[in-house]
């Protein structure tokens, strides 16, 4: 039971209602990240999707750092932005040099990759 | 096998010192006891000599002068400055040492042994023949000092020659072929001087890589590549041979090192001593080696393609050098084909061998070279011809008669070589004298064919030159031998020297006399012989009214009279050539003559001397009896020379014509032209064995190994890829849908197990 592992832990301080608030945000922002992508055609908006699922995951590891009052889940953010910022620039160039091939940011140009 | 004690006994004449070497002896000499042991002198360890490292030094420094040029590109003459300047240290060194030697060289002269340096030490354990050691060191005898002198001063010579024969290359390959030829002197020398079998074998690999180097010279010409790859891969044969002779060397003697190892082959006891396999092999793997370097036997077609090298490296390394250094391992490493070092059963078929193969050699290149209308290729042939007297004069117990005649064919071979290269250089490239003719009466050429006529006399081994000297101690020792294969060998040598006197006489008429009639060859405006009007004087010599250009493309074609250095090294060749017959005019010493004592005072000594004194030729006094019969041989050869080739130049080719034409004689004529098909031999009997094995590989890799194995097991992952194929629509959010799907699932999985209670 989660509160039994709640009460396990030494350093928990007890707010699990700011907690579960928290992880409420975070699969939220994971959903609205994951219908966006899987509805989308346009590769920007795609891009952004999984921009917002990026973000509920950071957003769960800070809470999580924040509950065992440990620095490393705020490491592992920062190292989730670092990536997403590698990832953007990466990411957009692809989009951008997609674009100029077929004119258009529909996805479904690319289908042919399937092969 | 009652030839041997006969054989044996004739060696025993040549064995003790020249006291006992008389008739009433040899008559006594009936078996194996009368051969007596082996002596060698023991070094003479000598630091004071260290000053011989530098005639290795000077041409290795040639070396890297040369290779310098080379690499960063520099054009210019310096490398041929660099490679005579050290070619002359070297030979100044080695007169010097000589003059220090000549007075007691007369005597008994022990060897010379200076330790340079340590080489190579491996342990391997503390037990017999658990280390090896060798140390880098100069060894010096009489046929070493030889060696040095004759190279040397040859090298020199040569080197001064090719520096304006190579004139037109100073844009292109002149540091490269001076590179070429320093590295081949300092490998040489190593060869000779070194103090043990490793050394030689350093030295004897270093050659091959040079001779091939310079074969290839020409290198944008496939025939030149082709040419030089053949030399390597041939040679190579022969150095196996070289290398499992040492490895038995070292098995059966603990040593390497000259000094230890001639010590341990004496120190056998003649008479009990047994021949185990392994050391009856090593005097065949040597002979595998000599047939190698010195184009004998099976391995000599090599030899006739080397002349796609630059003529002056056929005449200092395909002629008078290193195609010796086979006849220079027979002489240092004689005391293998005696009893005394492999058991006295394995002596005699040894030595057999050796002669055979040498006569057999001689008698082919001899009957080849009448064929050929390519006179660098019939001089290639002589090459191979004498070079098989040389063999047989091992082969029949006279080292001095062999040695002899390295000397002398160094000399004479080296100025048919340079002549033949002027009239090259003169004639854009034309080495085919059938459209080269009058020679005599061109300006410029007359020096030459001049020189020319000395070599070709010498090669016909005319009556009192130097050759013939040194031949007839080579038939006389055959001739008057009791084993009768023995003379058989003299007698088909005797036939060879008739052989030998048509051919070389057959090209001189065609070249020298006649009316002049020059056809360019293909280097008019080609490599290497083309002439850029770089030497200054009278390098267009003009002849207009000889009516020299045939009407053959030779349109505006001045012959291009050889220069300064050309003709002062062939005088000085052609002097060199006349006075190395003079040991045998001078007076003796002890009854042995200035090459003799040279013999004498090396391993080679134990077969020094001549054959019985007072022998019989058919039954006549031998010495009277082999002058008429050699000088006949080679007045014949000279007189059908002349009548077919010279008093009527149509004579030779209306002959020829009327052989091709009758079918009893057609093969005689065709088979002459091309070499007995040795090498057609050679393509049938590993050409086209190897063609079927790589057909079969071929066959195997691309059936057995891409179809079977790769191919099929590459469809393995296809087939299954083409199961699932159809999954992969191509649609990102479908991939993107089955991956949340199968997360979902997971989820929905876990939440099942814990509602159910199953995590507590």
């Amino acid at each position: 039971m989660p509160a039994a592992i709640l009460a396990d832990a030494p350093l928990a301080p007890a707010m699990p209602a700011t907690l579960q608030l928290t992880l409420c945000l975070s699969v939220i922002l994971f959903g609205i990240g994951l219908v966006g992508f899987l509805t989308r055609r346009n590769m920007i908006l795609m891009f952004l999707s999984t921009e917002l699922m990026f973000q509920a995951a950071a957003l769960a590891f800070v809470a999580f750092g924040r509950l065992w009052m440990d620095l490393s889940g705020q490491l592992m953010v920062i190292f989730i932005l670092t990536v997403a910022a590698a990832e953007a620039a990466l990411a957009l160039g692809l989009v951008v040099l997609l674009y100029r091939r077929k004119e258009t940011l529909s996805n479904e140009a690319w289908a042919e990759l399937k092969e | 096998m009652t030839m041997q004690p006969a054989l044996l006994s004739t060696l025993a004449l040549a064995l003790g010192d020249g006291a006992h070497a008389d008739g009433g002896h040899a008559a006594q000499a009936a078996g194996y006891a009368d051969v007596g042991a082996l002596q060698f002198a023991k070094a003479n360890v000598d630091a004071g000599y260290a000053w011989l490292k530098w005639m290795l030094l000077a041409p290795l420094a040639s070396v890297a002068l040369c290779g310098l040029f080379a690499l960063l590109k520099v054009k210019g003459r310096w490398p041929a400055v660099f490679t005579v300047g050290a070619f002359a240290t070297a030979a100044a060194l080695a007169v010097s040492l000589y003059f220090q030697w000549s007075p007691t060289l007369f005597g008994t002269h022990a060897p010379l042994a200076v330790p340079l340096a340590d080489w190579i030490t491996v342990a391997w354990g503390d037990g017999p023949l658990q280390a090896f050691s060798v140390g880098f060191g100069l060894y010096v005898d009489g046929i070493t000092l030889l060696w040095m002198l004759f190279v040397t001063v040859l090298a020199t010579l040569i080197a001064l020659y090719a520096s304006e024969y190579m004139e037109s290359d100073v844009k292109a390959g002149y540091a490269r072929f001076f590179f070429a030829v320093s590295l081949f002197v300092a490998s040489m020398l190593i060869l000779v001087m070194s103090d043990n079998l490793v050394g030689l074998y350093l030295g004897w690999e270093g050659v091959g890589l040079c001779s091939y180097m310079l074969i290839g010279y020409y290198a944008t010409q496939p025939g030149a590549t082709a040419a030089a790859k053949k030399a390597f891969i041939m040679n190579r044969v022969g150095d196996l041979g070289l290398a499992l002779a040492i490895f038995l060397i070292w098995t059966n003697y603990g040593t390497v090192s000259y000094d230890g190892l001639f010590q341990a082959v004496a120190s056998a006891d003649p008479l009990s001593a047994q021949g185990s396999w392994s050391k009856a092999a090593i005097p065949f793997l040597l002979l595998m080696a000599v047939c190698g370097k010195s184009a004998q036997g099976p391995l000599f077609t090599w030899l006739p393609d080397a002349m796609w090298g630059p003529t002056p490296v056929s005449a200092l390394i395909h002629a008078a050098t290193m195609v010796t250094a086979g006849i220079y391992l027979l002489a240092r490493m004689a005391p293998f084909y005696t009893q005394q070092a492999i058991g006295a059963e394995w002596a005699e078929p040894a030595l057999l061998t050796v002669g055979w193969i040498g006569c057999i050699t001689a008698f082919l290149g001899a009957t080849i070279a009448c064929g050929q209308f390519d006179y660098k290729r019939v001089f290639a042939y002589s090459t191979i011809s004498s070079l098989g007297y040389m063999v047989m004069g091992l082969g029949v117990g006279t080292a001095f008669g062999g040695v002899y005649y390295v000397f002398t064919h160094a000399w004479f071979k080296a100025l048919l070589f340079l002549t033949a290269g002027a009239v090259m250089h003169g004639m854009a490239g034309q080495v085919d004298f059938r459209k080269l003719g009058g020679l005599m009466k061109v300006p410029g050429f007359r020096l030459t064919m001049v020189c020319m006529l000395l070599g070709c006399l010498y090669l016909a081994t005319a009556p009192f030159s130097a050759a013939a000297l040194s031949k007839d101690i080579i038939l006389y020792q055959a001739l008057t031998s009791p084993v009768d294969q023995v003379r058989w060998m003299g007698w088909l040598g005797l036939l060879t020297a008739g052989i030998t006197a048509y051919y070389a006489f057959r090209v001189w008429f065609r070249l020298a006399l006649g009316p002049v009639h020059i056809e360019p060859g293909p280097d008019q405006h080609g490599h290497g012989d083309d002439h850029h009007g770089s030497h200054g004087h009278d390098a267009h010599a003009h002849h207009g009214g000889h009516g020299g250009h045939g009407g053959h493309g030779g349109h505006g074609f001045h012959p291009h009279a050889p220069g300064v250095r050309i003709s002062l090294v062939l005088a000085v060749i052609a002097v060199g050539s006349v006075l190395a017959g003079l040991p045998s005019y001078l007076e003796k010493s002890a009854g042995y003559n200035w090459i003799q004592r040279f013999v004498l005072n090396s391993t080679a000594w134990n077969r020094a001397t001549a054959g019985p004194e007072h022998a019989e030729i058919l039954g006549r006094d031998a010495h009277g009896t082999l002058f008429v019969l050699a000088t006949g041989v080679v007045v014949l050869g000279i007189g059908l020379a002349w009548v077919l080739h010279a008093a009527n130049r149509g004579l030779g080719d209306r002959l020829r014509a009327s052989m091709l034409a009758t079918p009893g004689l057609k093969w005689l004529a065709l088979g002459s032209e091309h070499g007995w098909y040795v090498d057609q031999l050679y393509a049938a009997m590993i050409g086209v064995p190897a063609w079927i094995g790589a057909q079969l590989l071929a066959f195997v890799d691309r059936f057995v190994m891409d179809g079977v194995i790769v191919t099929a097991v590459g469809r393995i992952p296809g087939f299954f890829g083409r199961i699932f194929q159809p999954l992969y629509t191509g649609s990102v959010q479908g991939y993107a849908l089955t991956m949340a799907g199968g997360i979902g699932l997971i989820v929905a999985w876990v939440v099942w197990i814990w509602l159910s209670g199953g995590a507590s």
